[in-house]
């Protein structure tokens, strides 16, 4: 193969991550202003200045336009790759080949969403003629959960997963928000708590399901070079990927297997040489509790079909063999649309040793893996202390 | 009676045309590709297997499996069907996968199972429009 990826490994690193001033339910805030909080905080975490940065990266409702024109940014590299909630992800591994090729230094990846209160967030509406408006929205869909549902129901089938498996996730991951002073959601849940809350759709109970909040996030990435010299310790990217199949779920690939995450996960691990054992701390984009169990076999940390039997027994929760979505995840610690950018925010405070109670010992490789749209894209990250 | 009706309505476009004047005839029209042999769904212009643009339409036999299935307790505000429904993803003895409504089964995970033979069910929503449902087949 003319090109190897494997000379990416470790070109740049991420110096600053911050979340926006305050996340939840924001109606005081518009996402724009999301953005700049988030922005604000991740450039004082990385002791840059806004005339540092070159490059915006930013996904969602507002545009590649939009936010630098908020920020007084006038970047001359714009990324606005949009597929979804993992976009924040894959904008890593593209402001990794933008600062590898020389076109720009300091990339800020940037999110504002106001998920919940909708401000300045006008609703999506497809088209009479779009292909969703003539072979999937006249059947009912109702936003993701019918459609991440559809894997979880033949994954049930197939390889008798149970509900109560499902739970599980949700479960340890409320055991972690209980540990995070910012996640939202933080009063022990039981099993049977899940099972019991309302159906959405079935087989996701609403305590399967993901919150709805108003957040921002912003990532800050430069040359390894460059971040020897600025404000915290630099976190390392060893290893990237990304994948996308389809737009509408009924087109996807497989409803067993999430063939975008396989891809991904494969560049990434071989990107990076990291092994599977390697990983400390794992934050995996959880829409619903099926997805970061999807994730757990598409990466390649349990054979498919076992992730129920994997995340058994509180294994992700604290304390547990593998810790998984330490900030209490989307599940309970705030989703506002497009997570993506909480999985790398929470895995650099892991690897820099921040998260307090939460903390999980001498992390010093972390995994960030995401989905986007119904299951369509995927998006990996391999992060770590050391270069 | 179908002027009132309050759910999504298709529009089709160019390549998708055929199929919904075979539907509002109560056929379902698949495509198949003239080079690899497979059918697919939805209707467009080349073959998303093996990118050939030797296409041609086919009718299928309306006959398939249901390979999964969600049961949506909180449907879209005004849609038509009262919840909870289930929403499918049926495969077609040929091959193409298509999502549709499942009619003639309880909404209980308990009655409805993955890879039931299913068989299609005309739906007509508006005088322009049929929506192909499926049932659980008869035999």
């Amino acid at each position: 193969m003319a090109f190897d990826a494997r000379k990416m490994r470790g070109t740049v690193a991420i110096v600053g991550v911050a979340e926006s001033d305050e996340l939840g339910r924001l109606p005081h805030k518009s996402s724009l202003q999301l953005h700049m909080e988030a922005t604000h905080s991740a450039l004082a975490d990385a002791g840059l200045k806004k005339s540092d940065v070159d490059a915006v990266f930013s996904s969602g409702r507002n545009t590649a336009n939009d936010v630098p024109e908020y920020l007084g940014i006038r970047p001359r590299f714009v990324g606005g790759t949009q597929v979804g909630g993992c976009s924040f992800i894959l904008h890593v591994e593209h402001a990794m080949a933008a600062i590898s090729a020389g076109l720009c230094e300091v990339a800020l990846i940037t999110h504002g969403e106001s998920g919940y209160s909708r401000i300045a967030m006008p609703a999506p509406r497809w088209g009479d003629d779009s292909t969703n408006n003539q072979f999937e929205l006249p059947y009912g869909i109702s936003g993701p959960a019918t459609g991440y549902g559809m894997l979880a129901t033949r994954h049930m089938h197939e390889f008798g997963t149970t509900s109560e498996q499902l739970a599980e996730v949700a479960v340890a991951t409320r055991k972690w928000a209980a540990l995070n002073p910012k996640a939202a959601m933080r009063d022990p849940i039981t099993i049977a708590d899940v099972l019991n809350s309302r159906l959405i759709a079935w087989p996701f109970h609403l305590l399967d399901c993901c919150l709805v909040t108003d957040a921002g996030g912003a990532v800050i990435v430069t040359s390894a070079e460059r971040a020897r010299d600025l404000a915290k310790r630099p976190v390392h990217v060893l290893g990237t990927g990304e994948c996308t199949t389809h737009q509408m779920v009924s087109q996807m690939p497989s409803f067993t297997r999430w063939d975008a995450a396989v891809v991904s996960g494969e560049r990434a691990f071989r990107m990076s040489g990291v092994r599977h054992e390697d990983i400390d701390v794992a934050q995996f984009y959880d829409a619903f509790t099926i997805v970061p169990m999807l994730a757990l076999e598409a990466l390649g940390f349990c054979a498919p079909g076992e992730s129920g039997a994997f995340v058994s027994g509180q294994r992700t929760a604290p304390g547990g063999d593998f810790p998984m979505n330490t900030n209490g995840g989307g599940l309970s610690y705030t989703h506002t649309g497009m997570y993506g950018i909480f999985t790398l925010i929470e895995a650099v405070r892991q690897l820099r040793g921040e998260c307090g109670p939460r903390q999980v010992p001498d992390a010093t490789v972390a995994i960030c893996h995401g989905t986007g749209g119904v299951w369509s894209a995927a998006a990996t990250a391999i992060l770590s202390t050391e270069r | 009676m179908t002027d009132a009706y309050t759910g999504p309505i298709p529009k089709p476009t160019p390549e998708t045309k055929p199929f919904w004047e075979a539907a509002k005839r109560r056929k379902l029209l698949i495509q198949r590709c003239g080079d690899c042999g497979q059918h697919y769904l939805y209707p467009r212009p080349l073959c998303p297997h093996c990118l050939s643009r030797n296409v041609t339409w086919v009718e299928a036999s309306g006959r398939g499996r249901l390979h999964t299935f969600v049961i949506n307790h909180r449907p879209p505000r005004n849609f038509p069907l009262p919840a909870p429904f289930i929403i499918g993803i049926v495969e077609l003895e040929e091959g193409a996968r298509l999502m549709t409504n499942i009619v003639g089964v309880e909404p209980d995970p308990g009655k409805v199972r993955c890879d039931m033979p299913v068989e299609v069910d005309f739906h007509e929503i508006t005088a322009e429009i049929t929506l192909p449902h499926f049932r659980p087949s008869a035999r």
